[in-house]
């Protein structure tokens, strides 16, 4: 059986590509994506633990997975107003890069 | 009603006219005169009721007509306010009654009651005449009201107020009070035309002489009542203790006993007020306000009262004197200063052309003669002359304001540019102005003692006998020059006024005066005549008995030694003839055939007539001696040495010194500390905002890089300081 510390490198490996591409990509979908990533990161964890939680206690709970179900659905309705800010600020601006969104610039 | 209440009565009326003016009928001009006049009315007919009761009581000097109420309260004792009618007082409220009267009926006519405002008249100015058409439609110039006519009215019932308050008063104290208000009104009524210089200079010069003598009598006041607990009359000069004890007390000054010295100071308030020499010099210059405040106020009653206060206090004057015995101090000292100004001011009179102040020296000269028969005893004569002066003098001053009036008249008639109170411009008046040319005619008789007809005979005659008889060869032979020179000055001015041919076109068309103005001449010329049978001496040749001297025994019961007659002499009548016959003689002699306005005197008499006319300089004197140096104290000392150089040098050093505390704090506390603090908090804040600024790019990635790394680092942290434990 596969051990718990692989899936737990593999969603940490995950949330990094993920970060590094929130910190790093110009275009707001894909900071967008790159979000995702990060969420579904979580997720494998999430599951993971779950899993071995329930191979050690012997009972399978429902809980985890409804709180990973959660997340999904939070992550789609996240996705759907970030994509529905970010085509409103194309609208606006004729951009889509977030370096160039700076009106908050002090 | 008692005497006693009519007695508090006397002064109310004019006093409250004169609120009423001053507060309510201000603007009214009709309303304010009859106020006024109503007042002096009441106050004379009460005056006269309480006069005929006084005449009436037997032994009235010991058993005056008195009543006192509690003050001012003084700890256990209390200043009281009282009244008091003796035989003096009595005489005194009589004349002043009657004199104050007509003078408030003669102001109506001399104001021109009636008459239009004018046009280019100011408040502060003698009015100027207003222009008129007349009934063939021609513009004429008639004479105008006085603009402040209601102001003229309140004032003066306000001094009728202080005359009578004074002259019923039972104490020095009231006496002072009412003293000081007519000092007060005088100063207010000289200065009346305030718009003019010289009444300016005129009410400051009068209130300021006036005041010199005023606080010598008050430290007499003082003195008086440090030393016997009272002001009344009854008590310190009916008393023989209280005067014997003053007589035998030496006080620190000179050797004087305290009689002396206090008789002395509250004789130099007489000197002030009654314009005795030195302190004269005020009244000449008095005549600068309107002429019925001359006459009233200037020659009847102001100037009488010092003269009164004098024979009030004639016990205190001359305790320790008898007839006959050695003069004591005051008495001589009043007899040199009465009979040199009774002198000196008629020497001056000889040379002024303006008819009120030939008028003016002659009341100095007159009242001299007052002081003078004081000095030498004769106390009834002075109050005598007191009384049949106030009545010749007003008169003669109401007919010079007559005389003006019609020269003003003569003026507005010929349009010609002389002065309307210059005798020389005058001459021929006695058939322009009947009425007061015969009336100024009897006052001039009277104040040049023309014999037996006229008062003033009988009341100077009385005063040069008293000298003679009281063997002051000195006086006697001083006032019998002066009255001379009194005859003289008459006779000029009633030569150059009314004699003779017009000497100015004004002159030919003067006119006489409304009735007004000569129904007061008619009645005081009455008095200036019968008020003289009062007191024709006993043993007066022919005469003497025909009527009992009812004056000398009134007035003289006052005293308390008995009159001792003792020597019989013709000398001073046939010297009074003499010199009154001859004084007017020599006058007319001298005048009547003037021609041009020059008085024939300049060339004979040379230089003394310059320094008659000027006065002997004794203004320029004093201007020299008192005013200047005064001036130059008060502007090099004062002022410049002392205010500005001193006081002001001490106040600017402790400016400076503040200053130079306050900048030497403020640039070591001040700026560095707390500026310092405040400034550089602001600095150090706005530094940290700056550069917090320039981190707030508004790039969110830069934001979450930093958001990372402090994530980060703080769960490094927390990793090993936590997780270490």
């Amino acid at each position: 059986m596969i051990p718990l510390s692989w899936y737990l490198i593999a969603a940490a490996a995950l949330f990094c590509i993920g970060l590094f591409g929130v910190l790093s990509r110009k275009n707001a979908v894909s900071i967008l994506m790159s979000i995702e990533l990060m969420l579904n990161a979580v997720n494998i964890n999430l599951v993971a633990f779950w899993h071995y939680h329930s191979q050690i206690q012997g009972v399978s709970q429902v809980a985890p997975q409804v709180f990973v179900a959660m997340v999904f659905i939070i992550a789609a309705a996240e996705v759907a107003v970030g994509l529905a800010l970010i085509i409103s600020a194309y609208k606006r601006r004729e951009t889509s890069v977030v370096d160039e969104m700076t009106l908050l610039k002090g | 009603m008692t005497s006693e209440t009519l007695v508090w009565l006397i002064p109310l009326p004019p006093l409250l006219a004169f609120f009423l003016i001053v507060v309510f009928t201000n603007r009214n001009k009709a309303l304010s005169h009859w106020l006024a006049l109503i007042a002096a009315g009441l106050s004379w007919a009460i005056s006269m009721v309480i006069f005929g009761r006084a005449v009436r009581t037997e032994g009235l000097a010991e058993h005056p007509i008195a009543q006192a109420i509690p003050w001012l309260p003084t700890g256990t004792t209390s200043l009281n306010i009282g009244i008091q009618i003796d035989p003096l007082s009595a005489v005194t409220l009589f004349f002043v009654a009657i004199t104050v009267l007509m003078i408030f009926i003669y102001s109506t006519g001399y104001h021109n009651y009636g008459q239009p405002a004018g046009q280019h008249d100011h408040k502060g100015l003698p009015p100027e005449g207003a222009e008129v058409e007349d009934a063939k439609g021609k513009l004429v110039k008639v004479p105008s009201i006085e603009p402040m006519y209601s102001r003229f009215f309140a004032l003066i019932s306000l001094f009728a107020f202080a005359m009578f308050l004074l002259v019923v008063t039972d104490n020095l104290l009231t006496l002072y009070v009412g003293w000081e208000i007519m000092g007060l009104c005088s100063y207010l009524l000289i200065g009346f035309w305030y718009a003019k210089e010289s009444a300016r200079k005129a009410m400051i010069k009068a209130f300021l002489t006036t005041r010199v003598g005023d606080v010598f009598m008050l430290l007499g006041l003082a003195a008086l009542y440090t030393l016997t607990g009272t002001l009344n009359y009854q008590e310190i000069l009916g008393n023989p203790d209280v005067l014997g004890q003053l007589a035998g007390a030496l006080s620190p000054v000179l050797g004087l006993s305290w009689a002396a010295l206090i008789g002395i100071l509250i004789f130099i308030g007489t000197v002030g007020k009654s314009a005795q020499f030195p302190l004269h010099i005020w009244l000449p210059d008095a005549m600068e306000g309107p002429t019925p405040v001359s006459a009233m106020i200037h020659a009847a009653t102001m100037v009488s009262a010092g003269v009164y206060l004098a024979i009030r206090f004639f016990p205190l004057l001359s305790v320790g004197w008898e007839p006959g015995a050695a003069l004591t101090t005051p008495m001589m000292v009043m007899g040199v200063i009465g009979s040199f100004t009774a002198l000196f001011a008629a020497t001056i009179a000889v040379a002024q052309n303006d008819v009120k102040r030939v008028l003016a020296f002659s009341t100095i000269s007159q009242l001299g003669y007052m002081i003078a028969a004081l000095g030498v005893g004769a106390y009834a004569a002075a109050a005598f002359h007191l009384v049949t002066h106030a009545f010749f003098k007003a008169l003669l001053f109401l007919g010079s304001g007559s005389i003006i009036h019609g020269m003003e008249h003569g003026i507005f008639h010929t349009h010609e540019h002389v002065d309307p109170q210059n005798m020389l411009n005058m001459g021929g008046l006695r058939k322009k102005m009947p009425i007061t040319f015969w009336t100024f005619l009897i006052g001039g008789l009277a104040l040049s003692g023309f014999p037996l007809i006229t008062a003033g005979f009988w009341s100077k005659d009385e005063i040069l006998s008293g000298a003679f008889k009281g063997g002051q060869m000195g006086v006697f032979i001083t006032l019998a020059l002066a009255a001379l020179l009194t005859a003289f000055y008459t006779a000029r001015q009633i030569t150059l006024t009314f004699l003779g041919k017009p000497r100015s076109k004004a002159a030919e068309h003067a006119h006489e005066s409304k009735w007004t103005m000569t129904a007061p001449l008619a009645i005081l010329s009455v008095f200036a005549i019968g008020a003289g049978w009062a007191g024709i001496p006993e043993d007066f040749p022919g005469l003497g008995g025909l009527l009992p001297n009812w004056f000398e025994e009134f007035v003289g019961s006052m005293l308390h030694f008995e009159h001792a007659e003792a020597v019989h002499s013709l000398v001073p009548l046939i010297t009074s003839l003499v010199v009154a016959l001859g004084g007017l003689a020599l006058g007319w002699v001298v005048y009547r055939g003037l021609q041009r306005p020059v008085d024939p005197l300049e060339k004979s008499l040379g230089g003394l007539h310059t320094v008659l006319k000027n006065k002997y300089y004794i203004d320029e004197f004093y201007q020299a001696a008192f005013i200047r140096p005064a001036n130059w104290v008060a502007n090099v000392f004062t002022y410049k040495i002392l205010d500005q150089t001193v006081i002001d040098g001490i106040l600017h050093g402790i400016a400076r010194f503040g200053v130079w505390l306050g900048k030497g704090l403020r640039n070591v506390i001040d700026l560095p500390v707390v500026n310092g603090a405040g400034d550089n908090a602001a600095r150090g804040t706005r530094g940290v905002g700056m550069y917090l600024r320039s981190q707030q790019s508004g790039r969110i990635q830069q934001y979450m890089v930093i958001a990372i790394s402090l994530l980060v680092l703080a769960g490094l942290v927390i990793y090993f300081t936590v997780g270490m434990s």
